[in-house]
């Protein structure tokens, strides 16, 4: 299940979407989300496809590899259509005894399945074209300004980057100590739902233990190599724009304009 | 003066109960005085408990003193303004590999000392380059740490600590998690910047092996230092080294006890081809009493 989801994941590839500054994509993912819900027709959703579908296929990732992903989400999706499908007042297309569907439900529930799959997808492209280190980078740089009102930007993206380095770490832990309460005698997977939650404390309380004892090697580790905080830190990668992050703000600004226009023009014509 | 300056030092950790109030002492370190010169290799020993590893942090200003002073570079660390300095000249690396590795990449890892210490961009770079290949990491610079091993974990610690360009470096028993394989890696690691690059290195162990070749040797016992020299001057006193809880190396061992059976060696033997030397001479000795005797 843990495997299935594609969000958060990076897809090592050569790509120019890959190259693109992490603060680029995680604007054009905005645009994007937001886009979705800018239009309210057909020709909005074409456009949308077409964007999305250029992305995906520069960005040189899988369909298959991002469809899966979808996996994950497909009971909120069910759920949303059955609601729309049934829920949604109008013309009456089709109905037995209490139950109708109007054709607004079904336009609704195609629309708003589409949204779901392209909000899902539209992020998920970011996370896989972008390595966690550079996202929270990317972050820092975009987000700096709210730093004037005393938000700690720099220490959220220095626990976010520390955090995803030790996930592995910590999962590995977990695995180990697993293993030492099995061979005690510990068992995980016979009983209820409340039963095996219970059995769950004896593999939390030594990782938890564990990784306050983590913390504090590693606090001390950084200590010792001169870490005190944002101020005064040069980086090692600095992010610079390139002439294709400009190239990519004009394509989505295009894209902006593309959408709205499109289903503007549309509506008066239909 | 010396790149180190300990003047009977005193650290006493304080135990206190959940309302804060003082429970107890208990002394970890205990009027220790002794002076590093620049470019030594120092090695400390000592069993679990000994006061080595809290000697190890005043170095690193991590704890200060309860009484006596520490100077690092002709810095006294009882003075916050020099902080960031003795940091910076005496870097140290911990025990456990896995918990002070910070970047998710061996090189950014590596630069996250200069970073710290506002190193303009150009030369975090060619400071994480020459680091990396002084503890012959280079092909690994892209690789996630996660998937080293050990051995290698704890050089690109080590690397990460020499592109902080440091006078001194502490490593507080950096072997002690390592198979064998990766003990003998960053040994010679640590060597090899002590003799190139003329470091002065303090190695915190309880491995004998490790204390070979080193200039200085300091002994600690319950918060003192008990027996300090050269590893000849040390290893010849077998008998105190196993009072205090420590084993000798096997070379010395064997010796030491050939020696106690009859044989006439001198004292302090190290390695192995010391011994082979010794007895041949021991050897051909008896056999010229041998012939005298005919």
């Amino acid at each position: 299940m843990i495997r299935d989801i594609t969000i958060g994941q990076y897809y090592p590839a050569d790509s120019v979407i890959h190259r693109l500054d992490p603060r680029v994509k995680l604007m054009g993912t905005i645009v994007f989300l937001v886009s979705l819900f800018l239009f309210d027709g057909f020709s909005g959703y074409l456009v949308a496809t077409l964007f999305l579908g250029g992305a995906i296929w520069l960005s040189k990732v899988p369909l298959k590899f991002m469809l899966k992903g979808l996996k994950a989400i497909f009971m909120l999706l069910a759920i949303s259509v059955i609601f729309n499908l049934f829920l949604t007042d109008g013309t009456v297309v089709f109905r037995i005894w209490k139950i109708q569907i109007t054709r607004e439900g079904i336009r609704m529930a195609v629309f708003m399945a589409i949204r779901l799959v392209y909000l899902i997808l539209g992020s998920s492209l970011m996370t896989l074209t972008t390595t966690p280190n550079d996202l929270t980078d990317g972050m820092e740089k975009a987000l700096s300004p709210l730093r004037k009102i005393r938000v700690p930007v720099h220490e959220i993206s220095m626990m976010m980057s520390i955090a995803l380095r030790f996930i592995p770490i910590l999962l590995e832990e977990t695995d180990k100590i697993m293993k030492a309460q099995q061979a005690r005698g510990a068992d995980f997977e016979s009983g209820n739902l409340i039963q095996r939650a219970k059995s769950m404390i004896p593999i939390l309380v030594p990782l938890f233990i564990s990784a306050f004892r983590r913390a504090n090697d590693l606090a001390m580790a950084m200590e010792a190599r001169c870490y005190r905080g944002g101020e005064g830190r040069t980086k090692m990668k600095p992010l610079r724009y390139k002439r294709r992050d400009f190239i990519a703000y004009g394509v989505y600004a295009g894209y902006l304009l593309a959408v709205v226009g499109v289903s503007f023009v549309f509506q008066r014509i239909f | 003066m010396g790149i180190i300056k300990i003047k009977n030092l005193v650290h006493d950790y304080i135990r206190r109960d959940e309302e804060g109030n003082v429970e107890g002492t208990s002394r970890a370190i205990n009027k220790v005085s002794l002076e590093v010169e620049k470019g030594q290799f120092i090695v400390i020993l000592g069993h679990n408990g000994s006061g080595k590893s809290t000697l190890a942090k005043h170095l690193n200003v991590i704890l200060m003193p309860t009484e006596g002073s520490v100077w690092v570079n002709g810095k006294d660390t009882a003075e916050e303004r020099n902080l960031w300095e003795i940091r910076q000249s005496a870097g140290m690396v911990f025990q456990n590999p896995d918990n002070q590795i910070i970047g998710t990449v061996v090189e950014e890892d590596v630069g996250f000392g200069p970073e710290n210490m506002g190193v303009p961009t150009d030369e975090i770079w060619q400071r994480v380059d020459a680091a990396l290949r002084a503890v012959n990491m280079v092909a690994y610079r892209h690789h996630s740490p996660n998937k080293l091993s050990g051995g290698q974990k704890q050089r690109v610690a080590i690397a990460g600590v020499v592109a902080m360009r440091p006078q001194c470096i502490i490593l507080d028993e950096p072997t002690a998690m390592l198979d064998p394989v990766g003990r003998k890696e960053v040994i010679e690691t640590v060597r090899e910047l002590n003799e190139k690059e003329n470091v002065t290195v303090i190695l915190i162990t309880h491995y004998m092996e490790e204390v070979i070749g080193a200039d200085r040797v300091f002994v600690m016992d319950q918060g003192e230092v008990v027996l300090q020299g050269t590893p000849k001057e040390v290893f010849s006193q077998v008998e105190l080294l196993k009072k205090y809880r420590l084993d000798v190396p096997q070379v010395t061992e064997l010796a030491y006890e050939l020696k106690m059976a009859g044989v006439e060696l001198e004292d302090g033997i190290l390695t192995t081809k010391e011994l082979v030397e010794g007895l041949k001479r021991y050897l051909l000795r008896e056999k010229g009493k041998d012939r005298e005797g005919k």
